[in-house]
């Protein structure tokens, strides 16, 4: 073998793993860290309602459907981006759709849905973020979908789009309702 | 007997005014953790240097500011109180927030490239290298031409 192609075939090598590793990042967010918890029972969460703090709702609560938790803030700007998608197709899918307050202030929370508009069947507040850091959310929005079985079956890290929804979501929660009846 | 309640009262104030006092201090304490002794504490940053902050992921959770990893320094400090051992405390994160938290990746079928990959391109380029000195060797008589080669590259 000539020694003088060596350098050549050394640079192919190193332009290959580039290229492969800018492929790999266009699919793969690096800022997404995988859920370990997708595949496997909800964690128990026991949250009071927004509206009603006297009320609590379990895991127990939401069991035998399907449902889309929807971790959102009124800090949280990217939340305001996935609003309006969550205000026209959340009624639509025909599932809970539980909004999980995180970390935040009731009073903004509220207002937040009243001007903004409330897509939400029902909403659950987490002010200490003790019951996010089960689910392992680590920013909002983030939405989890649950299966009747209570399993995580998706999770989405970041704003749901509309692509989300018609290619991630809808799918899966077709798929469920097909399998479960 | 009507200076008892008023005497009562007095003192309430008193105290509630201590308790007005103290409570900048309690607030000051949130992130300042309350550390028995040095040891505790060296543990304590040890293990967080250890863990990755999600927010920010160039940050440990001991270093960053993020709101999520002060809340998270709290949980480790709660469970190291509990009597939890530092592999618990990691068991526990990496079940919520995956291996992605831990600075060292544990060594496993999908991690093996991650940890072998380097040795096994430094044993490729001793190779080359080895092979090419050698064969540089051999031919030592003739070394100028070698020369105007590499400047060719």
């Amino acid at each position: 073998m000539n020694t003088r192609f060596l350098p050549l075939a050394g640079f192919a090598l190193v332009a290959i793993l580039l290229g492969f590793g800018i492929a790999w990042m266009r699919g793969n967010s690096m800022n997404e860290v995988p859920s370990p918890l997708i595949g496997k029972p909800a964690p128990a969460f026991d949250l009071p309602r927004l509206d009603d703090p006297q009320q609590r709702l379990s895991n127990a609560d939401f069991s035998g459907k399907p449902y889309l938790l929807n971790v959102f803030a009124s800090w949280c700007f990217a939340c305001r981006d996935e609003h309006p998608l969550l205000m026209a197709e959340a009624k639509q899918l025909d599932i809970p759709v539980i909004g999980f307050n995180y970390k935040d202030d009731p009073a903004d929370a509220k207002r937040w849905l009243s001007r903004f508009g409330d897509p939400y069947s029902v909403v659950i507040a987490d002010r200490d973020g003790r019951t996010a850091i089960d689910f392992g959310v680590y920013g909002a929005p983030e939405s989890f979908l649950v299966d009747a079985n209570g399993i995580i079956r998706y999770k989405r890290i970041g704003a749901i789009t509309p692509e989300v929804m018609a290619f991630e979501i809808k799918p899966r929660l077709k798929a469920m309702q097909g399998a479960g009846g | 007997m009507k200076s008892a309640p008023a005497n009562r009262l007095g003192r309430l104030r008193v105290l509630l005014l201590c308790v007005a006092l103290l409570l900048p201090l309690a607030a000051a304490a949130i992130d300042a953790l309350p550390f028995k002794d040095r040891a505790e504490e060296q543990r304590f940053q040890n293990l967080t240097r250890q863990l990755r902050c999600l927010v920010c992921q160039n940050e440990s959770l001991a270093d960053s500011s993020a709101d999520l990893a002060k809340d998270l320094r709290q949980e480790v400090f709660e469970q190291m109180r509990q009597g939890k051992s530092d592999a618990e405390i990691k068991r526990y994160l990496t079940a919520r927030y995956s291996d992605f938290v831990l600075y060292n990746p544990p060594l496993r079928g999908g991690t093996f490239v991650l940890w072998f990959g380097p040795l096994l391109v430094l044993l490729i380029g001793s190779a080359i290298v080895f092979r090419i000195v050698r064969r540089r060797g051999a031919t030592k008589p003739s070394a100028a031409p070698a020369s105007t080669n590499e400047e060719d590259w």
